[in-house]
């Protein structure tokens, strides 16, 4: 399983994302490798992912890239991450 | 490393809008010795390209831009408004302007980990907004995220 968790940047929200999926994944007992990155990277580091985790404006840029795309609100809110992962996965 | 520099902290910080706000915690970051002026206005076209995602929790805005070389040193800064300021993001208004500032893509993780893990409690975020001074400032953020 590998999952991308994508910002404009790269350094900051994608990077917070990161932190609270792995949080989540390891509760939900699921292996997985999560990488952050910009949102420019994304759309070739995301050619092989199965998830991209992102924030609601950027979903839009990500379309096309066959990995599943969620979109995330709350960056802090493990609930959300919880539920829509796994919606996903489980 | 010690991610909040000194000069990197201040409350009561007067901002009239959502680019102002910004500014505020960019000069924060040149202050402090992180970055110079001409990262405040990479934040701004940042904010400006991607949308107000950077408003990351309720109240709580991370403003940054890529690294680039613009930047002299990881490190963060934290402007408290003195006013509520609308970023037009579900999570406003912000009152937390941290500002952001990283030489690459990996080196800041672990103290935005630990920033972000103290963000979560509401009574730290609460402690915060009401410090009075800069000191206060210093003293409830340096005891937790400077190792």
């Amino acid at each position: 399983m590998r999952i991308v968790a994508v910002c404009g940047m790269g350094i900051g929200t994608s990077v917070l994302l990161k932190m609270n999926a792995e949080k989540v994944l390891k509760t939900l007992g699921i292996e997985a490798t999560v990488e952050a990155c910009d949102v420019a990277t994304a759309r070739r580091s995301a050619e092989t992912a199965n998830i991209v985790l992102t924030t609601p404006e950027l979903v839009e840029s990500l379309k096309g890239l066959p990995a599943e795309i969620i979109s995330i609100d709350h960056f802090f809110d493990l609930h959300e991450l919880n539920e829509k992962l796994s919606k996903a996965l489980l | 490393m010690i991610a909040f520099g000194e000069g990197s902290l201040a409350v009561a910080v007067s901002a009239v809008d959502r680019d102002s706000a910004i500014r505020a915690s960019g000069e924060l970051l040149v202050a402090s010795g992180r970055a110079t002026p001409d990262y405040i206005d990479q934040m701004l076209a940042a904010v400006e390209e991607f949308g107000p995602y950077i408003v990351i929790a309720p109240g709580i805005a991370l403003a940054h831009a890529r690294p680039s070389r613009s930047v002299i040193e990881t490190g963060l800064s934290l402007a408290v408004l003195a006013e509520p300021i609308e970023f037009g993001s579900h999570n406003d208004p912000v009152r937390l302007v941290f500002g952001l500032a990283a030489v690459d893509h990996e080196g800041h993780i672990e103290v935005l980990a630990a920033l972000a893990e103290r963000l979560s409690d509401e009574d730290f975020v609460n402690s915060l907004l009401n410090a009075s001074t800069n000191d206060e400032l210093g003293h409830l953020l340096l005891g937790e995220t400077a190792q």
